[in-house]
C-alpha cells in the first residue's frame, strides 16, 4: 500500500506542475490556483495516509521503494529509490501541509499577477523536487531533488524579471548555492569511491563499520557540511538569502523560510551517524551555527525592510538548527525545523498581506500604527513574532528552542582522544541570540503595528489568505506542546516519534536552565518595548522638559548599546571584507595579467607562422615530416 | 631483367623528390612551383613502379596511373587559379605576393 502511495506523493505536485506549464495562458488565474492547490493538497492527504500506515507499523519500520535502476557499472550503482522513515516522515508532513497552506494563500495573493501560471508551475515543481529530496534513499537521487529545489528557487527569486535587481538577486542565489552544490557532490563522490553505492543505509553502515578511513569520513562530512551551509545560507554563504526576498512573498515563505533553506539541516540530520564519526566537523558545525545565529540577529536588528528582517531572522534560526546538529541533538534540530516552518511561514504570509494592503510599502519606518487598520493581521503577526522570540509556555518556538539550548548545555566536543571542550560558551551565545531574536522581532512589531500611523491601508485581506494565516497561527502557537522539557510536564512525543529506540535523555536538567530560556525572550521583549514601544520612547521623536530629560538620556544610552555593538560588528566585517576583496582582486589581477601576456605572445608567434606564404607552409610541412621520420627511425 | 637495381631506383627517386621540393621552396614563380610539384609526384610514382617490379605486383603500376591522373588534375587546377588571378588584375606570377587574401 505505502509502496504505491509514496511515488504517487511525488507525482501529484509534479503532475500539477506539468499541467500548469503546458496549459500556460489558456487557464484562468482561478483554474491555475485550483490545480496547484489540488496537486499539493493531494500530496498532503497522501502524506497523512502514509504517516498513519508507517506509525501503525513497528517502531523501527521504514518503507523502501525502488522505482528503477539508474546506473550500474562495475564498482558503483545508483537507483531511483525512495525511502520513508521517521525523519523523512516529519519532513514530508511539514513540506506538504505548510506547502498546501502557502499555496492556498498564494492563490489569493497572486490572483492579479499576469504570470500566475508560471508562478504556480514553479511552486508545484518545487514541492515535487523537495519531496524527492526528502524521500530519496539514494544520495544521488537526493542530489536530483537538491538541484531541483535550487532551480525553482532561482526561477522564483527572478520571477519579476523586468527589474534587473531581481534577476541579479536570482543569479546571486544560484551562484552561491552552486558553490555548495559542487562541494556536496565532492563529498558524495568521495563516499561513493569507498562504498560503491550511495544508498543511505549502505553508506551509513560502511561508515559505522569502519570501512571508510577516519580522514575520509572527515573530508566527506566537511564537504557535505559545505553544501548544507550554502543551501541553508549560513556563514560564510549567508549573503544570498536577504537578496532572495526579491521574489514574491509566498515564495519567500515556502522556499526561503519553511523548506528549502532547511534542506541542509535535513541532510545532516539524515547523515547524523556519519557526522557523529567526524568530531572536528561537528564542532565546526556548532561554531558556524552559533556565529550565524549571532550575525543574523545583529543584522536583523538594523534592517528597515520588513522582508529583509524576516530573511535575516531565518538565517539566524537556521543557525540554531546547525548549532543543534553540531551538538549531536539532531532531534532538536528537526523539531526546531518544524516549528520554524510554522511560525516563519506565518510571519512571511502576514508580512505579505500587510505589504500588499499598504500599497507595497516594505519600509517599516513608513508603515506604522497598523494595529487599528488591520487587527486580524496584527494578531497573526504578533503570534508569529512571539513564537519566533520563544515567549515561554504559549508558543511553539519556546519548546523547540528550549530543546536545543538544553542539548547544547550538555554537549562536550571530543576534539581529540583526550581533549574535549564543553559547550557552555556556545550555550551562552545561543542565549544571547535568543535575546537578540526577541529584541529585533518586537522592534519590528512595535514599529509596524503600534506607534504613529504611517501609510494608509487599503482594501481588505481576502478569505483565501486569512484561512492559511489562521491555521498557521494555531500551529505556531500550539504546535510545540508535543515535546516539553522535563521540568514541565514531561512529554516527549516528538523525539519518541523520531527515534523510539533511543529517546533523548533529559536527565539532570537543572531548573534554572529552563528558567533562563524562558526569561531571556521576555527580557528582549521588555527592552524592545522600552526602546520602540512606549509612546514616549526616544524613537518617536525627542522631547524636552517635563522631567523627561533624565529618562531620555538614560534611554538614549540604552538605545545606543545595540547600535554601537552592531556598528562595531559591521565595521569589523567591513574591514575584513575589504581586505579579502583587495587580496582577491590583486590575485585575480595578477592571473589576468599573466594570462593576457601569455596569450599575447602566443598570438604573436602564431601570427609569424601564418604569414600566408605558400612556400613557408610547404617548408613547415617538409620540416615536420623530416622530424617525424627522424623520430620514427631513430627511436 | 630490370635495367636498374631497386636501390638505384630509390636513390634516383629520392634525388628527384629533393629536386622537386627544393624547387617548390625556392622558386617564387607559380608555374615553376607547379612543375616542381609534378617532379615530386613523379618521384613518388617512380617508387611505386619500382616496388611493383621488385615484388612482381601490378598494384604499383595501378598507383602510377592514379598518380598521373592526380598530377594532371593538380596542374589543371593550378593553372586555372593562375589564370583567374590574371583575370582579377594581378599581373605577377609571384606566389609570395598573394599572401594577404585581398580577393
Amino acid at each position: 500500500m505505502a509502496t504505491f502511495l509514496i511515488p504517487l506523493l511525488v507525482l501529484c505536485p509534479l503532475a500539477a506542475s506539468l499541467i500548469i506549464f503546458i496549459s500556460t495562458g489558456r487557464m484562468g488565474a482561478r483554474g491555475v490556483g485550483t490545480v496547484a492547490c489540488a496537486g499539493v493538497g493531494m500530496a498532503a492527504v497522501l502524506s497523512i495516509i502514509v504517516s498513519v500506515i508507517l506509525l501503525s507499523g513497528p517502531a523501527t519500520g521504514e518503507v523502501q521503494v525502488t522505482l528503477w535502476p539508474w546506473m550500474h557499472v562495475a564498482g558503483f550503482s545508483a537507483d531511483i529509490a525512495f525511502m520513508l522513515d521517521r525523519i523523512s516522515l516529519v519532513m514530508i508532513l511539514v513540506v506538504t501541509i505548510v506547502g498546501l497552506l502557502i499555496h492556498v494563500y498564494a492563490a489569493g495573493y497572486m490572483q492579479d499577477d499576469p504570470g500566475i501560471a508560471r508562478f504556480f508551475g514553479c511552486m508545484t515543481l518545487f514541492v515535487a523536487a523537495m519531496l524527492v529530496l526528502v524521500l530519496a534513499s539514494d544520495l544521488l537521487c537526493l542530489f536530483i531533488g537538491w538541484e531541483g529545489v535550487g532551480l525553482c528557487s532561482y526561477l522564483l527569486i527572478g520571477f519579476w524579471y523586468d527589474d534587473p535587481a531581481n534577476t541579479a538577486a536570482a543569479r546571486k542565489a544560484f551562484y552561491m548555492t552552486r558553490v555548495g552544490d559542487v562541494a556536496l557532490l565532492c563529498g558524495l563522490l568521495l563516499l561513493a569511491t569507498t562504498t560503491g553505492s550511495l544508498r543511505t543505509g549502505a553508506v551509513l553502515a560502511a561508515v559505522t563499520n569502519g570501512q571508510v578511513s577516519a580522514s575520509g569520513v572527515s573530508m566527506a562530512a566537511f564537504f557535505i557540511l559545505a553544501g548544507a551551509l550554502a543551501k541553508s545560507a549560513q556563514v560564510p554563504f549567508q549573503a544570498w538569502l536577504p537578496d532572495a526576498m526579491a521574489g514574491p512573498t509566498p515564495t519567500s515563505a515556502l522556499i526561503h523560510a519553511a523548506t528549502m533553506v532547511t534542506a541542509g539541516v535535513y541532510l545532516i540530520a539524515r547523515l547524523h551517524d556519519l557526522f557523529a564519526m567526524a568530531a572536528p566537523v561537528m564542532a565546526l558545525t556548532a561554531v558556524l551555527g552559533t556565529l550565524t545565529l549571532l550575525v543574523g540577529g545583529c543584522a536583523a536588528l538594523v534592517q528597515s525592510d520588513l522582508k529583509r528582517i524576516l530573511a535575516w531572522s531565518t538565517i539566524s534560526q537556521v543557525g540554531y538548527m546547525f548549532l543543534a546538529l553540531g551538538c549531536g541533538v539532531w532531534q532538536a534540530a528537526l523539531f526546531h525545523l518544524m516549528t520554524h516552518a510554522f511560525f516563519k511561514a506565518l510571519l512571511f504570509l502576514a508580512a505579505g498581506a500587510v505589504i500588499m494592503r499598504a500599497r507595497h510599502e516594505q519600509d517599516i519606518f513608513r508603515l506604522g500604527g497598523l494595529r487599528h487598520a488591520m487587527p486580524g493581521l496584527t494578531v497573526a503577526f504578533v503570534a508569529g513574532a512571539s513564537a519566533l522570540a520563544g515567549l515561554p509556555l504559549v508558543t511553539a518556538g519556546f519548546y523547540s528552542k528550549e530543546m536545543i539550548l538544553s542539548g547544547v548545555w550538555h554537549v562536550r566536543f571530543g576534539l581529540t582522544r583526550d581533549w574535549s571542550v564543553t559547550g557552555h560558551p556556545l550555550w551562552a551565545m545561543a542565549l544571547l541570540g535568543a535575546f537578540l531574536t526577541a529584541l529585533y522581532i518586537f522592534r519590528c512589531v512595535f514599529i509596524v503595528f503600534f506607534g504613529k500611523p504611517g501609510t494608509v491601508a487599503a482594501g481588505r485581506t481576502s478569505r483565501l489568505m486569512t484561512i492559511p494565516l489562521g491555521c498557521l497561527c494555531i500551529l505556531s502557537l500550539f504546535g510545540g506542546v508535543i515535546e516539553m522539557p522535563d521540568t514541565l510536564p514531561s512529554l516527549h512525543l516528538f523525539s519518541a516519534l523520531l527515534d523510539p529506540a533511543t529517546p533523548l535523555s533529559h536527565a539532570d536538567e537543572p531548573v534554572w536552565l529552563v528558567l533562563a530560556g524562558a526569561i531571556v525572550p521576555l527580557a528582549g521583549l521588555a527592552l524592545a518595548w522600552m526602546l520602540w514601544g512606549r509612546p514616549s520612547s526616544v524613537m518617536h521623536g525627542a522631547r524636552t522638559g517635563g522631567g523627561l530629560d533624565a529618562r531620555h538620556d538614560r534611554l538614549a544610552i540604552w538605545q545606543h548599546i545595540p547600535d554601537r555593538a552592531s556598528t562595531a560588528a559591521g565595521g569589523l566585517m567591513r574591514a575584513a571584507s575589504v581586505r579579502v576583496f583587495t587580496i582577491r582582486a590583486g590575485f585575480l589581477d595578477m592571473l589576468a595579467r599573466w594570462g593576457g601576456s601569455i596569450g599575447d605572445r602566443g598570438a604573436l608567434l602564431l601570427d609569424r607562422l601564418h604569414n600566408g606564404r605558400m612556400r613557408w607552409y610547404a617548408a613547415w610541412i617538409a620540416g615536420g615530416l623530416c622530424v617525424a621520420l627522424a623520430v620514427a627511425v631513430l627511436s | 631483367m630490370p635495367a636498374f637495381s631497386f636501390n638505384d631506383t630509390l636513390v634516383l627517386a629520392a634525388t628527384m623528390f629533393s629536386v622537386g621540393l627544393a624547387g617548390v621552396l625556392v622558386r617564387r614563380n607559380m608555374v615553376f612551383m607547379l612543375m616542381s610539384l609534378d617532379i615530386m609526384l613523379n618521384a613518388a610514382a617512380l617508387v611505386f613502379v619500382a616496388a611493383g617490379a621488385r615484388w612482381h605486383d601490378a598494384t604499383g603500376q595501378v598507383m602510377f596511373v592514379l598518380i598521373l591522373a592526380l598530377a594532371a588534375v593538380e596542374t589543371a587546377v593550378g593553372l586555372a587559379i593562375i589564370l583567374r588571378l590574371h583575370a582579377h588584375g594581378r599581373p605577377t606570377l609571384d606566389a609570395d605576393a598573394g599572401n594577404l587574401l585581398e580577393g
